[in-house]
Formats: structure tokens, C-alpha cells, sequence
């Protein structure tokens, strides 16, 4: 994976992925009364999350992480997800 | 919740919150402590027909005859729900619904000292992970399986085969289904297996994934049995006086004569041999008492040779406790009856038959604006309609009216009494046509009381129930309450069901004689006499109609147009354009001067040109009108629309008739020539084609085969003849032709299979090849080997007018069987994958914060479908049609 020359985050189809801050979270959380273990799931060896802990050198694992569909008849359609092992 | 009276309150205090529920095994003492007696005897009755203390019908286990009080808890018949009592098995057996899992525990602990057989570390990480938050459900599954299978693998080929607290070697643990197991070559008992999971510490149970508190895994085998109350399984007795006795009740027999032989030779001292042989006898009869279906176990029978049901199989499949007691039930306040169509009702009503609206009722509350008309409800008595069958005191207790309490009953009537009424017009009920695939298979209808026995249906409902008339029947249920009432006629009133939810178009609509009667009445050549417009007018019920203009006079008398009449129907502010289904889809559109007359303007609530069909107001089919009207106007309008618009059809098809007949499809003998000569120009090409092959000049297709080549070639060139001969005979069937109209108008049929009546039927297809399996190399003896012209190989260039020859009407049989299979096979297919479906989404809501979650709050959708859009709400997907907008400000803008 680290020698890889495509970064898929900037891949067309691949939506946006933004980490929450632990502020974002707390907000989130709250704003859905809800914890983060009813969110929707995400593995860490999923390729994007993969990517992202590359890139900003970090462990994602119990994060929440916000994605950004653009293709949405909405307009933008917003999903998140909760990052497991 | 089901409201408690006030005795009931006093009796068993405040009705009680369930905070939550927990399953476990039944441990021997729990048991013991819930028994009542312990049965010792096999027999039921004695000889002077009163249970035997001790037996399997011991007066203590509740009770079944009327009359009689429970000997534990004196409650009466109907009262007591039963008491458990036990038998104590002489030697313990497994249960065979733990029975994978004793198998799976015996694999991963030690046989010496019944630990797991994982290091200590390991252990501890296998702790904190299943503690840590958030672990539940299938992904606590997934570390329990891990456990599991960790420990198990030690025992088997890889590495290390002792247990890493005692260091035993272990042996390998096989499981002879359904309940023995051997470890090594030593066969392994229950008692065994119940004193190694006896040593199995708590710690230990729990990365197993069971609860000790609730479930310890010694409690999988069994040493004591809990006998069901005689309520679960009473006896009946017959008409001649013999008593005959449940099902479970004859496996329970079973169970103690086996259990006290057993006993009794284990304390003769009876030799192994023997004592083992009852032991598996035993442990049969236990097994099928749970489960009569186990693989690997003959059924238990009774006498008559007839497969006992047994636990199991009360509970399972769709006949069981489950699907047939708890899923679904029986109700009251429902009627079913063959349906029947009138066009004359409103799509919102149903007709009810006389004597069905004189058995069902609607409680009605009396007060002083109504207690007048109640106490004249209840003076008509049951009999006469419109009465009432019961009323409801103020203390609960009901009465029956009848024709000779009816008089006192309605002097008795007082303000606060409930009288249950017959069903009148204008009640609103719900409609149900099964299968119910979708939530429009049941709606709210108002009712007409009718006379005769069928129940009456408005046509344009009938797509989203898929009913028609070849003898389908209908449930219909009356709602008892007021909440239920206006919940039903707000929600789910058939008017508010106009656009499906599923494609965002209309799914209620016209069908068939009221598209091709719209042709009729809006094509150019209708018109229509004052009379004969009065008459359209009346039977369609458009309200405030005033005559306009008349189209044209010739000579003194006045005529107006069809499309005069119909726009009489449209609001008077509408203005839409779109294409007619009778359009031809010309390369360059000539707007309102079309030909065809397929392009329909709506100017000012005015047809002014255009085809009413289809494209207007068919149901599931894209329509325009309906949609505009229903979206933009409301369902009133849509609703009152569609109710005025088939009646108005209805008439104008009787005044100028319509028919089809075999002449339909009459071709010109110059066409039929033209069409003869297609046919045989594309055998001609087929025989060339053949001829090529053969001659080894074909040249195959990227990817293909000579051989594939060759048949989709053939195939080509066979569609295109036949489409070629389908234009030919479309040039010579006008729209003066009764079956061409239906085509093109979108009320039944297409144009093909005008072309398979008129011209040829094509080529025959099995699988979506031609046609050669059958005999050897061909598909029937008529032909030589390898034949692979045309006709040897399915192509039928006969019509349906002229007639099949055998073999083409061999052909033509097969390509018709395929489909009959295919829809059989689809439809189960399908409806079991919908079950499936169903119960994997049934109880998800979207919340109030738009949010899409389960029961357990676990978040599917962030918005409900990822946008939030109502389908039914929305224009094809989008939540608002600019274009739409656009256009109808633009309009006014030019006219203001």
C-alpha cells in the first residue's frame, strides 16, 4: 500500500472522507443523542481509512468519520461512520 | 396496550412496565422449583375415568374439564394456565437442541481439568475484548466463534495438543449426530460430558459465550425433565365416550416406562450391556419429545402409523406457534367476498354488500346531538337496516338487540351508552387483497351499502391491488375506533394512494376500454350533438358544467367536439404539453399540426389539440395529466377527475361504439404479397448464410465462435424480416381498425402482437436460442440431421389468422411452455426473497430527525434514502421541477 502511486482519495468516485475532531464528535454525537457504537461501521483496513491514517500519520480506530457524497439527488448527501478494527 | 378495568387493576395491581427479558437454560434445581409434582406413573386416567395422583394428568398440573378447580392455585377452567411438573431421569441424556454446542464446548476445554484450552494471556485478551463497549451482537458472535475455534484447533493437527494449564494430552473429540459423542475410540456418556462441563469455571463459560447466571453448560444435559401443564396438551374426548390423548402426552408416556425400566435394571445391577441400550432408548424418546424432525433419528410414530408432533414442531414453519398464532391471527370486524366491478362508484368507495354491513358494526358513543338518531338505530333492531346489534351500558355490560328487547333497549338509551350500529354509507373500512406485496394493498375505502353479495370495486383501483374479476375475493375490516377511523380515512383513503410511493406516478388510473374510449371521444372526426353532450355531461357528474361554444354547425344543428366535452373536466387555469401514447416518434415534431393528432396542448383548462390516452391517465405508465392534476391540484381534484372521466369515456364509447373482431387483421392482398416475400427474402438470406458456413467462408465475430456466429446472423436476419413484415402490416392497419386502437391507445396489446396475428410469428426461442433440442441434432423427426434453415429450427411464418401447420404449432408450444415455467418459477422465488426481505427491515422507522434507525437505535440511513425525498412527493426523483415552475410562471407572466 505505501508505495502505491494513485491516491484513491482523489479518486472521481471516491467520496470525500473528513475525520472528525474530537470537538465535531462530541457535537455530533449530541446533536443525534445517540453513541458511537449505533453509527454505521467502517474497518480500519478499508482502503480509504487506510489512506488517511497514511497521510496524517495517525490511528483512525474509534474515530467517527464523515463522508461527503456529491452524486446525491439531495444535492449532497452526508453519511458517518464509526471506524472498528 | 390493552387497558385494564378497574377489577383487574384491584386483582393484580397496576399493570407492569417489562424493562427487559432475559433467556438462559433451565438449570435442574429451577426445574425442580418450578414443579409442581413429580410424575412417576405412565398411565393417564384410571378405570373409573379420574386422573392418577402421580400421573400424567395429576389434577396438580391444571385443568382442562369445566367444572373443575386447579388442585395448586383452585383457579377455574379457562383461569389456570397450567403448572409444570418434572420426571427424574435414572440417567442423564443431552438435549438436542444444545447438542452443536456440547459438541463445540467439549472441543475447546481440557478433558482432565475442563479449562479452555488457551493459555492465560490469551484468555485475558479475550476478557478485555469482549468487554470493551460497543460489543454486542454479531460482532461479540465473532469473538466468541474465534474462542471457540482456537481453543478447538490445539486438539488437531497443528502443534500443540496439551492443555496449556494441566498439560493433559487430548484426544481427538468426534460427533456422531444427533447425540453421541467419542472421544478418541472411548465412547463418551452424558454423565461424562456433564461432569467435565461441571468443572468449566465461570470465567471460562463466559468466552464461550454463555451467561452462568442464566445458562451454566452442564444444564445442556439433561437429569431432569419438566413435563408441560395438561393445559399445553389436553386430552379430548370423543363422541363415543374413548379418550384420546395429545401428542406430547404419548412421547411423555414413552418417556417414563423407558425411564422407570431403566431405573429399575440399574438396580437390579443389570449387565452393561443392557443399561446401555435402555440409556439410548431413553435418550431417543427425549430427543423427539424436543424435536420429532432430527436428521439421522427415525420419527416417532403413534399407533396409526401417523409422524407424532412434538415440541419442535408445534412451534416451527408456517403452520406453527409463531407464523400462524403470534404473526398472524384471526380478527373480528372483517369480511371477505368475491369482488365485482362498478364504474359507476367513486375510486374512494367500495360497495358492501346488505347483509355483510348488518354484521359488522361501528361503536358509536351516544351524546345529545346523535342519542336520537342512535335510539332510531336500535328501535330498527338487528334485522332491519339500518339498525344495530348491540348496545353498551354504562358498566361494560353489552346487550344484544333483538326484536324483542329492542324496545326497552332504546328507551334504556342514555347519553354516554355505546351502540354498536350496522355499517352505513359513508363509514370508512379498510380493503385488503392478498398477497400484500406493498402497502397499497391495503386502503381505506367509504362504504356504499349495496344490494347483492359481492363486494363493488371502481376499476381504476384495481392495478394497485393487481385484482380483477375472474373470481379474486377481498377482506375488508372496520376500524372500532374513532382514533382508528380518522387515522385510516387521512392516511390511507384510496385518494391519498393516487401516486405510488414506490415510483412516483400515478399507480391508480385508467386501463383498457378507458384509454381506447378516450381515443374515441377526443380524436379529431368526435363530435358530438347537444343531446348526446347533455347526456356526457349528466352521467359524468362535472359539477357547474356550462356548455361552450359548439364546435361547428352544419346545416342548423349544432355539434361540439370531443375535446370540447372533455376539457370540461380540467381545471381552468391548466396549461401542459406533452406527447400522446398514439405518438410515431417522427424525426422532426410538428408540435399541434401533428398528423397523428399525438400532440396534446392544454391551454387554459382548453384541449386544444391532441389524443386523450395513455399518456393522459393510465395507471403505472408515466401518465402526464393524472400526475400534473394530483401534484399540482391535490387528490380531491385527481380523485374527482378520475371518478368523472371514466364515467364521461364510459358514455361516449356507448354512443359511438366500439368493437374488434378477426377482421381486425385483414391485410390487403397487396401487402399480404409484400409480406409473403419478406419472409421468404429472410429464409433466402438464413439459406446463404447456411450456405457460407458451410463452405467454411464465415468469418466469426470478435469473441464468437463460427457456430455462434452463424445463429446470431440467422437470428438477425429472421427479427428483421419479421420486423420488416410487422411494419408492412402496421402501413395497412389503420386506426379505423378496433385492435390497432387498443395498441396504440395503450389499452391492451402492442403492435407485435397485432403483426403475430396479421403477418407472421416469428422466430420461436427457448433460452433465447432457436429452437433445437429435442431429438438427435434436431428438434424433430420431420427434418434431416444438422439441419439449420429456418423452419427445422423454429421459425414460424405463419400468422395466428392463417393458421399453424403442426409443426409449427409444435414449435410454437414450446416457446410457450418456457414462459408458463418461467413465471411459476419466478414467482416463488421472488415471493420468498421478499419474505426474507420483509423480515430483515421490518422494524426500522424513519425517526423524527429524519434519521432511519432499528429498534435498538443503530443508524441505517442519515436520511431516508440517503436524500430525504418522498418519491411520492417529488417529480420523477427530483424534489422540485424547475422546468415546471419555469415554464408556468413564465406563462402567467406573459398573459399578466
Amino acid at each position: 500500500m505505501s508505495d502505491s502511486t494513485i491516491n484513491i482519495l482523489k479518486h472521481n468516485l471516491v467520496p470525500e472522507h473528513v475525520v472528525l475532531t474530537p470537538e465535531e464528535e462530541e457535537a455530533f454525537l449530541v446533536q443525534y443523542k445517540i453513541n458511537r457504537y449505533n453509527l454505521p461501521l467502517i474497518k480500519t483496513s478499508d482502503p480509504v481509512i487506510k489512506m488517511l491514517e497514511e497521510e496524517q500519520n495517525i490511528s483512525l480506530k474509534g474515530r467517527i468519520i464523515k463522508i461527503i457524497r456529491t452524486d446525491s439527488p439531495a444535492g449532497e448527501g452526508v453519511y458517518y461512520r464509526y471506524v472498528i478494527e | 396496550m390493552i387497558a385494564m378495568n378497574e377489577e383487574e387493576i384491584l386483582l393484580f395491581g397496576p399493570p407492569k412496565k417489562i424493562k427487559e427479558l432475559s433467556f438462559g437454560v433451565l438449570s435442574p434445581e429451577h426445574i425442580r422449583k418450578m414443579s409442581v409434582t413429580t410424575i412417576v406413573q405412565a398411565d393417564t386416567y384410571d378405570d373409573e375415568g379420574y386422573p392418577i395422583n402421580g400421573g400424567l394428568m395429576d389434577p396438580k398440573l391444571g385443568v382442562i374439564d369445566p367444572g373443575l378447580r386447579c388442585r395448586t392455585c383452585g383457579s377455574k377452567f379457562g383461569e389456570c394456565q397450567g403448572h409444570f411438573g418434572h420426571i427424574e431421569l435414572s440417567r442423564p441424556v443431552i438435549h438436542v437442541g444444545y447438542a452443536k454446542e456440547v459438541y463445540d464446548i467439549l472441543k475447546a476445554t481440557c478433558k482432565e481439568c475442563s479449562r479452555l484450552l488457551l493459555p492465560e494471556d490469551r484468555l485475558a485478551q479475550y476478557h478485555t475484548r469482549l468487554e470493551e463497549e460497543g460489543v454486542r451482537g454479531s460482532i461479540r458472535q465473532a469473538i466468541i466463534i474465534e474462542v471457540l475455534s482456537e481453543a478447538a484447533k490445539k486438539k488437531g493437527v497443528i502443534k500443540d495438543t496439551t492443555c496449556p494449564h494441566c498439560g493433559t494430552e487430548q484426544a481427538k473429540i468426534k460427533f456422531d449426530k444427533p447425540t453421541a459423542y467419542k472421544e478418541g475410540d472411548k465412547k463418551l456418556t452424558p454423565s461424562d460430558i456433564r461432569e467435565r462441563f461441571e468443572k468449566i469455571p465461570n470465567e471460562d463459560v463466559v468466552l464461550m459465550g454463555w451467561n452462568p447466571e442464566c445458562a451454566r453448560p452442564e444444564w445442556s444435559i439433561l437429569t431432569v425433565l419438566p413435563v408441560a401443564p395438561v393445559t399445553v396438551r389436553p386430552s379430548i374426548t370423543l363422541e363415543s365416550g374413548i379418550r384420546s390423548e395429545d401428542d406430547l402426552t404419548h412421547k411423555l408416556v414413552d418417556i417414563i416406562r423407558i425411564n422407570q425400566r431403566l431405573r429399575e435394571n440399574l438396580d437390579a445391577g443389570a449387565p452393561q450391556l443392557i443399561v446401555e441400550d435402555l440409556w439410548e432408548l431413553l435418550q431417543y424418546h427425549v430427543t423427539t419429545y424436543f424435536d420429532n424432525e432430527v436428521s439421522g433419528v427415525p420419527p416417532a410414530r403413534h399407533r396409526s402409523g401417523r409422524v407424532l408432533k412434538t415440541l419442535t414442531q408445534r412451534l416451527k414453519g408456517k403452520e406453527g406457534r409463531f407464523r400462524n398464532n403470534l404473526s398472524g391471527k384471526r380478527v373480528d370486524f372483517s369480511a371477505r367476498t368475491v369482488i365485482s366491478p362498478d364504474p359507476n362508484i367513486s375510486i374512494n368507495e367500495v360497495g358492501v354488500p346488505l347483509f355483510v354491513a348488518k354484521e359488522l358494526t361501528v361503536p358509536e358513543r351516544a351524546t345529545h346531538r346523535n342519542l336520537e338518531r342512535l335510539r332510531g338505530l336500535v328501535l330498527n333492531g338487528s334485522e332491519a337496516y339500518p339498525g344495530a346489534n348491540y348496545i353498551i351500558r354504562h358498566d361494560g355490560m353489552r346487550k344484544r338487540v333483538s326484536d324483542i328487547t329492542k324496545d326497552i333497549l332504546a328507551e334504556e338509551l342514555d347519553i354516554g351508552y355505546v351502540v354498536e350500529r350496522h355499517l352505513c354509507d359513508g363509514d370508512i373500512v379498510l380493503f385488503n387483497r392478498q398477497p400484500s406485496l406493498h402497502r397499497l394493498s391495503i386502503m381505506a375505502h367509504e362504504v356504499r351499502v349495496m344490494p347483492y353479495k359481492t363486494f363493488r370495486l371502481n376499476l381504476c383501483v384495481c392495478p394497485p391491488y393487481n385484482a380483477d374479476f375472474d373470481g379474486d375475493e377481498m377482506n375488508m375490516h372496520v376500524p372500532q375506533t374513532e382514533e382508528a377511523q380518522a387515522e385510516a380515512r387521512i392516511l390511507m383513503r384510496v385518494q391519498e394512494q393516487i401516486i405510488s410511493p414506490r415510483f412516483g406516478e400515478p399507480v391508480i388510473g385508467g386501463s383498457q376500454d378507458y384509454l381506447s374510449g378516450a381515443y374515441l371521444l377526443t380524436k379529431r372526426s368526435s363530435f358530438f350533438t347537444r343531446d348526446q353532450v347533455a347526456q356526457m355531461i349528466y352521467v359524468s357528474d362535472i359539477p357547474s358544467a356550462s356548455l361552450p361554444e359548439p364546435a361547428k354547425i352544419e346545416g342548423d344543428v349544432p355539434y361540439w367536439s370531443g375535446k370540447q366535452v372533455f376539457s370540461l373536466l380540467l381545471p381552468s387555469d391548466l396549461n401542459i404539453e406533452y406527447k400522446a401514447k398514439v405518438c410515431q416518434k417522427c424525426e422532426m415534431c410538428e408540435g399541434v399540426n401533428c398528423k397523428y393528432d399525438a400532440f396534446v396542448r392544454i391551454e387554459g383548462g382548453r384541449l386544444v389539440s391532441g389524443i386523450i390516452d395513455g399518456a393522459t391517465f393510465k395507471a403505472r405508465s408515466n401518465c402526464k395529466l393524472l400526475d400534473k392534476l394530483v401534484k399540482d391540484y391535490g387528490t380531491d381534484t385527481g380523485r374527482i377527475f378520475l371518478d368523472s372521466v371514466t364515467r364521461l369515456i364510459l358514455q361516449a364509447t356507448a354512443i359511438i361504439g366500439f368493437t374488434t373482431g378477426i377482421d381486425d387483421e385483414d391485410i390487403p392482398k397487396a401487402g399480404a404479397v409484400l409480406i409473403d416475400k419478406i419472409i421468404f427474402e429472410g429464409k433466402e438470406k438464413v439459406d446463404k448464410l447456411i450456405e457460407t458456413y458451410r463452405q467454411g467462408y464465415l468469418e466469426p465475430l470478435p469473441g464468437r465462435s463460427v457456430e455462434e456466429t452463424l445463429e446470431s446472423k440467422i437470428m438477425q436476419a429472421l427479427a428483421e424480416a419479421r420486423d420488416k413484415a410487422g411494419d408492412i402490416s402496421e402501413r395497412y392497419l389503420g386506426m379505423n381498425r378496433g385492435a390497432v386502437i387498443m395498441a396504440k391507445t395503450g389499452a391492451k396489446g402492442n403492435m407485435l402482437d397485432i403483426t403475430q396475428m396479421s403477418a407472421s410469428l416469428g422466430q420461436m426461442s427457448v433460452r433465447g436460442t432457436r429452437l433445437h433440442r429435442g431429438y438427435i441434432n434436431r428438434s424433430l423427426s420431420s427434418f434431416k440431421e444438422d439441419d439449420l434453415s429456418a423452419e427445422a429450427r423454429g421459425f414460424v411464418s405463419a400468422s395466428y389468422k392463417k393458421g399453424l401447420n403442426p409443426k409449427e404449432f409444435f414449435f410454437h408450444a414450446m416457446g410457450g411452455r418456457e414462459g408458463l415455467v418461467d413465471t411459476a418459477v419466478r414467482t416463488a422465488q421472488s415471493g420468498y426473497m421478499q419474505r426474507r426481505l420483509m423480515n430483515a427491515l421490518q422494524d426500522m422507522s424513519v425517526r423524527y430527525d429524519g434519521t432511519v434507525r432499528t429498534n435498538d437505535d443503530i443508524i441505517v440511513q442519515f436520511a431516508y434514502g440517503e436524500d430525504g425525498i418522498d418519491p411520492a412527493k417529488s417529480t420523477y426523483g427530483k424534489a422540485v421541477d424547475i422546468d415546471w415552475i419555469v415554464h408556468k410562471n413564465l406563462n402567467s407572466h406573459t398573459e399578466g
